[in-house]
């Protein structure tokens, strides 16, 4: 009874908040709403039983995807009232698109049955004296590691990516140049010049 | 009552759903694409753990992980396009976007 509240309370404001993620004239309040999202998406993992997941879901997308969004949404100076023009225009279009879409997600989510064989053909079934987070780590670490690493390596190029595509060398700028100021000697660092009295520079 | 696996599955079919709206209605803000595209691949996060549950299978919570690994680089690289974009255009409209149209 109280997983079945639960469940009915956090799907509840998962969707809600993800429909105003949508329908939030402020990108401000999307993505505040897409937090509110993501922990109630965590919430439901927990429901799960995917503790581990539920907390990465935390720290990753609220800690850095969504803190990153929010940067991004403050720093850009956009008119925002320009762009919500045109969001009627598209009701019928992306309503219909929607609508058929969810059609065919229902068709298929009822239509389906469990292979008679299907608990046969686990892969990696879960042990009931081990929690999640430790037999996720035996699998990840031993039969999965290629994968691990080749989501490692997805991340590197990401980062690298990034800082590739916003780095910029802006002329005009000063900055230090530590070999030029140790390279300075007193010959190339000071003039003395010959005044003679009376006559000034 | 109990919950079952049929129960995660609207939620993440409805999520789905609000994702694509999100990309269709959305036909100007870039920064509400790329939150639908999280939005979307949040809800295959929640049909693959609903169905690790189901089948008392880790395996499907292993690849959830990827999806998020993927979620997060496809965000960072996003939103660095979005930022040079905007630095050369001063607009985020996609309908302004057709620099390489041809």
């Amino acid at each position: 009874m109280i997983q079945a509240l639960a469940f009915y309370l956090f799907s509840g404001v998962l969707v809600a908040s993800a429909a105003m993620v949508v329908a939030a004239r402020n990108p401000v309040h999307s993505v505040l709403f897409l937090i509110l999202a993501f922990f109630n998406a965590a919430a439901l993992f927990l429901l799960n039983g995917a503790e581990f997941l539920a907390m990465i879901l935390v720290v990753v997308y609220v800690g850095a995807v969504a803190v990153l969004f929010l940067f991004v949404v403050m720093m850009l100076d956009i008119n925002f009232a320009r762009l919500r023009e045109g969001f009627l225009r598209y009701l019928p279009v992306g309503g219909a698109v929607g609508l058929v879409l969810l059609a065919e997600l229902v068709l298929v989510g009822t239509a389906w049955v469990d292979a008679s064989s299907s608990a046969a053909l686990r892969a990696a079934p879960a042990a009931a004296d081990v929690h999640n987070t430790r037999a996720l780590g035996r699998l990840v670490y031993t039969h999965y590691a290629l994968v691990f690493q080749a989501s490692g390596l997805v991340l590197l190029v990401a980062m690298i990516g990034a800082i590739v595509l916003t780095l910029r060398a802006r002329p005009g700028v000063r900055r230090q140049d530590i070999p030029r100021q140790l390279a300075r000697t007193r010959e190339s660092g000071v003039e003395v010049v010959k005044i003679p009295p009376r006559t000034g520079v | 009552m109990t919950i079952g696996l049929g129960h995660y599955l609207s939620v993440a079919a409805i999520l789905f759903t609000l994702g694509i709206l999100g990309i269709f209605l959305n036909r100007k803000n870039v920064i509400v694409i790329l939150m639908s595209i999280e939005l979307m691949l949040l809800a295959v996060n929640i049909n693959l753990v609903a169905f690790s549950a189901h089948h008392g299978d880790l395996v499907g919570q292993v690849f959830a992980l990827m999806v998020l690994t993927v979620a997060a680089a496809e965000a960072a690289i996003g939103l660095a396009i979005l930022v040079v974009y905007f630095r050369n255009r001063g607009t985020i409209e996609v309908e302004d976007i057709n620099l390489m149209k041809g």
